[in-house]
């Protein structure tokens, strides 16, 4: 039988000729992330387990990106905590303030995560990676301890959907849009437990960095993985990052899927996910009534330079709606400086919005813009549970950063084509 | 192993920003998150949860971030078990990693009321409504599952 792409990494990497859905397996991992929130739980069980050495100090990544620059006294000591680790074990790739970003921009910018490997991250964007052609899925601390000791994890061989993108994706609509879409037809357990694998002609008109807004999101469809087939714009992508040795891998003529979805990504319009699942999707020209108090641009999901880009192309010349808070957060340094280069940062900064230091900040509530009672914004980020950005009552609609900035200028939700 | 407790019910796609919201993960400490635990749902739960209850949720438990701070808080909490038609992938095994039983029953989680008397048999995988006299089946762990969460968790397993 034939093995999709996801279970030949998990193959390879178990050390078995092949393997199938429902198998338990462990397997060999090229790399364990955590940030600090998540790290500091790890860093308890390692050494309350006493485990005096980590397996690889060149395959884990602690990423400073939640609450940092810490935002308060315990967020400090979290970090600290981190900080002490990372140094005592000699972790090559921690990130600390100044050169830190937000985890799941700044691992592939760095070229920490290639095709074929297999990563787990303490943190349920770490599928992100999945747009590169690799395995990766979010673990919890207690994995992430084990991960750091013995370079293995266990798995749960997962089953796939194949989605079959074809077309190409219509002037203002992005890869967000795609995935919003995508959970809305599909729901926010439609792949739970399974991998969510995207091939079809249609991909090449999709950037690697609609790819990574699409992968971050597979964890809101309740996906173990998703994976996007390698082409020549993951290759350009890895060139000149990616200094090892990585393997292609492709699902077989044979694979097996539960389900096949074909896509047109030219039916695709401005989408926008409504309160309080990300599965809860309209398009953005039908909710011209929703008035928001914040929008925010930024986060795992669209902080990257072509996110600013579209937010800059339509913020150019024009001024923030009175009423609105506009928070923009290039996720990485490097994305900064760009912004910086390309005179984006002097657009933001004409239009009334506030620019900030990476930082994963308001997306999960935690500071640089948090919501107040029954407050409403429009964020670029992955949730838009109750309270996940502030206060009880306050609201979130999630859409792409060409939505969010028409939004943020016409004073209300727009398709990026009504301003 | 057997556990008995009251059940405290809740519907489809309780995620883990309601069970452990982000503006307390400042903090690592089990007591602190268990004092702040289910409170964007319930806020009353930390006052009438007791040592054995027992959670039972919808479709989708503990959907969303991979803080392990939502099943420690719960497991914290005094909470036995939790009962749902299915759980979300990393929480799923962010309980079992840590020790925190819990079990996939559609039947179990679509017939218990709030404040019902359960027992559950993880042998057997058999959960009792004691108090509408009923019986759910729900899949036994397997053994590699079995003994992680009999050694109290993922490390100790590894020792």
């Amino acid at each position: 039988m034939g093995m999709t792409m996801t279970q030949k990494i998990l193959a390879s990497h178990a050390g078995l000729p092949s393997v199938e859905a429902g198998q338990l397996i462990m397997a060999r991992l090229d790399l364990v992330l955590g940030n600090d929130i998540t790290s500091p739980v790890a860093i308890n069980e390692f050494d309350g387990n006493g485990f005096e050495k980590v397996f690889d100090n060149t395959k884990i990544a602690m990423v400073m990106d939640h609450f940092v620059p810490n935002k308060d006294i315990k967020a400090a000591q979290q970090t600290k905590q981190c900080r002490t680790f990372a140094k005592s074990f000699g972790i090559k790739n921690y990130y600390d303030v100044g050169e830190m970003g937000v985890e799941h921009a700044l691992i592939p910018e760095k070229g920490l995560a290639a095709p074929g490997d297999l990563i787990i991250g303490a943190d349920s964007h770490t599928c992100t990676y999945g747009a590169l052609g690799a395995f990766s899925t979010g673990i919890g601390s207690t994995d992430m301890a084990a991960g750091m000791a013995t370079g293995k994890g266990w798995f749960k061989v997962p089953s796939a959907i194949k989605f079959t993108l074809t077309g190409e994706l219509q002037k203002g609509v992005s890869g967000k849009d795609v995935i919003l879409y995508i959970i809305g037809k599909i729901g926010v357990d439609g792949a739970l437990y399974r991998s969510m694998e995207f091939t079809g002609s249609g991909l090449r008109s999709l950037t690697m960095d609609d790819r990574f807004t699409m992968a971050n999101m597979a964890i809101e469809a309740g996906a173990k993985n998703g994976i996007f087939d390698v082409d020549e714009n993951t290759l350009e992508y890895i060139k000149g990052r990616v200094d090892r040795e990585y393997t292609v891998y492709k699902a077989d003529a044979d694979a097996v899927y539960d389900e096949e979805y074909v896509i047109n990504l030219g039916e695709i319009v401005p989408t926008v996910a409504c309160p309080h699942l990300p599965e809860n999707t309209k398009p953005a020209s039908e909710l011209h009534d929703i008035i928001p108090d914040q929008v925010v641009i930024g986060s795992c999901t669209n902080g990257r330079i072509s996110d600013m880009r579209k937010a800059a192309e339509i913020l150019k010349g024009k001024k923030v709606a009175k009423d609105i808070r506009c928070i923009v957060i290039p996720a990485t340094q490097a994305v900064y400086k760009e912004c910086i280069k390309l005179g984006y940062m002097d657009i933001f900064i004409d239009a009334g919005c506030a620019v900030s230091t990476p930082t994963c900040g308001p997306c999960l509530g935690g500071y640089m813009g948090i919501l107040a009672d029954d407050e409403i914004a429009v964020a670029t980020t992955n949730r838009n549970f109750v309270g996940r950005m502030g206060a009880k009552s306050s609201k979130i609609y999630l859409a792409s950063p060409e939505v969010a900035a028409a939004t943020a200028v016409a004073g209300h939700i727009v398709s990026p084509e009504e301003v | 192993m057997n556990v008995k407790g009251t059940v405290h019910k809740y519907g489809d796609n309780v995620d883990t920003d309601v069970i452990i919201p982000a503006r307390y993960l400042n903090t690592a400490d089990h007591k602190e998150l268990a004092a702040h635990c289910m409170e964007d749902i319930d806020a009353d739960f930390v006052n009438k949860v007791k040592k054995g209850d027992i959670i039972v949720g919808g479709a989708n438990f503990g959907c969303g971030s991979s803080r392990e701070h939502a099943p420690i808080a719960i497991k914290e909490s005094g909470v036995s078990c939790v009962i749902a038609s299915t759980f979300a992938r990393i929480f799923y095994r962010n309980s079992i990693n840590i020790g925190l039983a819990i079990l996939e029953c559609k039947e179990a989680s679509e017939k218990i009321n709030d404040g019902d008397e359960v027992e559950v048999d993880f042998d057997t995988g058999v959960i009792r409504n004691l108090t509408k006299s009923e019986e759910y089946k729900a899949q036994p762990f397997p053994e590699f599952i079995k003994k992680i969460i009999a050694a109290n968790g993922l490390l100790n397993s590894l020792k």
